[in-house]
């Protein structure tokens, strides 16, 4: 294609436009990454800014060592991978069930399902039933409330939809039943949308705080955001940690700084590389029906 | 066609025993599901009786007394209450700032990302500009708190090297809802143009290419072939939004707010929280969700409603 200068130039505004946006996003964290490698009195005097001011690495040292912040980490990685175990299996035999327009009844299961999503009960209700099956304050709260969204169900759905007739029905014919039939020929077909939606929940899971903060109220399950937003704010922080560093105002700061890194990193190092499975999820999504 | 016909008339003539027979394996498996959405979803449904009701640990929901004024006690008493006021007038702010200024920077977003000629340079601008999405709010709130502190924070210390005076980012209501509204647009606006960029992609090439040959240039075909390409896309996502201006967010508002900014950070969601899961008024609390949800649903039909008398297809 022939271009003209005027279009040159405005390509390049485009770019400049592009490098502003990127950088928007990415100063936050080159920030708190700095901060979090400074030495206090670097912070206290400001003297940090993308680069950090006399190197080291106490504060991760620190946290570390802080057991009840580890063990946080090493709870919520757990509860991150069972979650998303069960969340997939729920998934995929809801939507692959779904997608057989001759069984009976298919459409009043839809229409339980999609209702969910336009009604909700509401919080207090939701915390009354957990209360009352006694699940408050048991790891189970964690788990099993929000193991099933009908958002991502109509995700794995649309690219079930997608996996001809033809395969399903030439296996019918060969006498293999449904649950082999969803084994062997539609979960192998499926790892696009497996990807994408283990992310979705996964990451959903590493950052779920609200029904920590709800249902949780034990603090050996407390799950990191929760105790990141309680260091954050300095809510119970003697008990946060037995280390004296939070409390001391310089420290305290590259500490902040070093748990945010700690939660952000592990999402950091994931996403990039699934990319091109979740942009194909979140149009699937989109697609009506 | 023969062969399908002669499907159809054995399929007409299946008995209840052959088809469960053949089907049982597919309820088994919606056994679970179905029951999970029972449980967790349409039983918390009878629990709303709460809001008409005097709440009582002791009794079952079906047992517990009516509330006064035909069971609308509850409803009346919280819109007495200025707390709840407050709440009510902020999530509707805080929403509508959303959707003004939040809904068309993905739009504006994605026309420029459809823009670059570079494929590698816009694959790596991409990924960039998806990872807020991938953030809790807490850790946002962490960042910002560090990023915008008054005198420590580094836009402050920049600031204050080009001589204006530290601004209060998010310890005065004033800013505190500008930031909230920032961050929001910052969290979302990459991953938002997803949706855009493939509405996009599912142009017809050849459209650009007349108009080119018509000597139309690059923004006269975004306005003319780009923008009415996606216009159902958008259509369809701002009714969604529409619908959802009532609902609140629970996270973002929780993790950002203050107490020097009480006055406009409490939201509906915040409000139920501190109300009901914290302070035990139950009644109360369960009347203002419901009363959340019905506003939410009543404002997706009406925008559903409009977007279909505009010529749309809508959400459904």
């Amino acid at each position: 294609m022939i271009k003209s200068k005027s279009t040159k130039v405005g390509d390049w505004v485009i770019v400049a436009f592009c490098v502003l946006v990127s950088m928007v996003c990415l100063l936050p964290l080159l920030n708190i990454l700095a901060r979090s490698l400074s030495s206090s009195e670097a912070l206290i005097k400001n003297e940090v800014y993308l680069w950090p001011k006399g190197f080291n690495v106490e504060a991760y040292k620190t946290v570390l060592s802080d057991t009840k912040y580890t063990w946080s980490m090493a709870w919520t990685a757990i509860l991150t991978v069972i979650c998303t175990f069960v969340s997939l299996f729920m998934t995929t035999i809801c939507s692959y069930a779904l997608i057989f327009d001759k069984l009976k009844g298919r459409s009043i299961f839809n229409l339980i399902i999609v209702f969910t999503m336009f009604f909700n009960a509401g919080t207090i209700p939701n915390y009354l039933l957990l209360k009352n099956m006694g699940m408050l304050n048991k790891p189970i709260v964690l788990i099993i409330p929000g193991c099933l969204s009908v958002f991502n169900m109509i995700i794995m759905r649309s690219f079930f939809y997608g996996i001809p007739d033809s395969l399903r029905e030439s296996a019918e014919i060969d006498g293999a039943g449904y649950i082999r039939i969803m084994l062997q020929i539609y979960i192998p077909l499926s790892k696009p949308v497996f990807a994408t939606l283990a992310l979705f929940y996964a990451v959903g899971r590493w950052n779920g705080f609200s029904d920590a903060l709800m249902f949780m109220n034990n603090r050996k399950y407390y799950p990191l955001q929760l105790l990141l937003y309680n260091i954050l704010n300095n809510i119970n922080s003697i008990e946060v940690s037995t280390q004296e560093g939070f409390s001391s105002p310089g420290l305290s700061e590259t500490l902040k700084a070093a748990t945010v890194m700690f939660a952000t990193v592990p999402i950091l190092l994931i996403y990039p590389w699934l990319q091109k499975y979740f942009i194909a999820g979140v149009t699937l999504g989109a697609v009506k029906e | 066609m023969k062969v399908k016909e002669a499907k159809s008339v054995r399929k007409n003539k299946v008995k209840v025993g052959t088809y469960i027979k053949r089907y049982w394996t597919l309820y088994l498996l919606l056994l679970l599901p179905m029951t999970y959405f029972i449980v967790f979803k349409y039983i918390p449904m009878a629990y709303i009786q709460i809001a008409f009701k005097k709440y009582n640990i002791t009794q079952s929901v079906w047992d517990m007394e009516w509330a006064k004024n035909h069971g609308f006690e509850f409803f009346i008493k919280a819109f007495a209450n200025k707390d709840f006021l407050y709440a009510l007038r902020n999530t509707l702010m805080l929403n509508l700032l959303d959707l003004v200024l939040g809904f068309p920077a993905p739009i504006i977003l994605a026309l420029l990302l459809n823009e670059l000629v570079f494929k590698r340079f816009k694959r790596v601008v991409q990924t960039i500009a998806y990872m807020p999405h991938f953030l809790s709010w807490i850790i946002i709130s962490g960042l910002a708190l560090q990023l915008l502190a008054p005198s420590t924070g580094l836009i402050n210390i920049l600031l204050g090297k080009m001589g204006i005076d530290s601004i209060p980012f998010l310890n005065e209501s004033k800013h505190w809802v500008g930031t909230y509204i920032a961050l929001g647009i910052w969290q979302s606006v990459g991953w938002n143009t997803i949706i855009y960029l493939a509405a996009i992609a599912g142009i017809n090439p050849e459209l650009y290419e007349a108009a080119s040959v018509d000597g139309a240039g690059r923004f006269k075909k975004m306005w003319h072939i780009t923008l009415p390409g996606i216009r159902s896309t958008i259509v369809v996502l701002l009714v969604m939004n529409l619908g959802h201006i009532l609902g609140s967010e629970f996270d973002r508002p929780y993790a950002l707010k203050n107490n020097l900014v009480n006055d406009v950070s409490n939201v509906i969601s915040t409000f139920v929280y501190t109300n009901g899961i914290k302070g035990l008024q139950f009644s109360l609390t369960t009347a203002v969700g419901l009363f959340q949800s019905v506003i939410g649903v009543i404002f997706l039909l009406i925008a559903n409603n409009i977007a279909r008398r505009l010529g749309e297809r809508g959400i459904w």
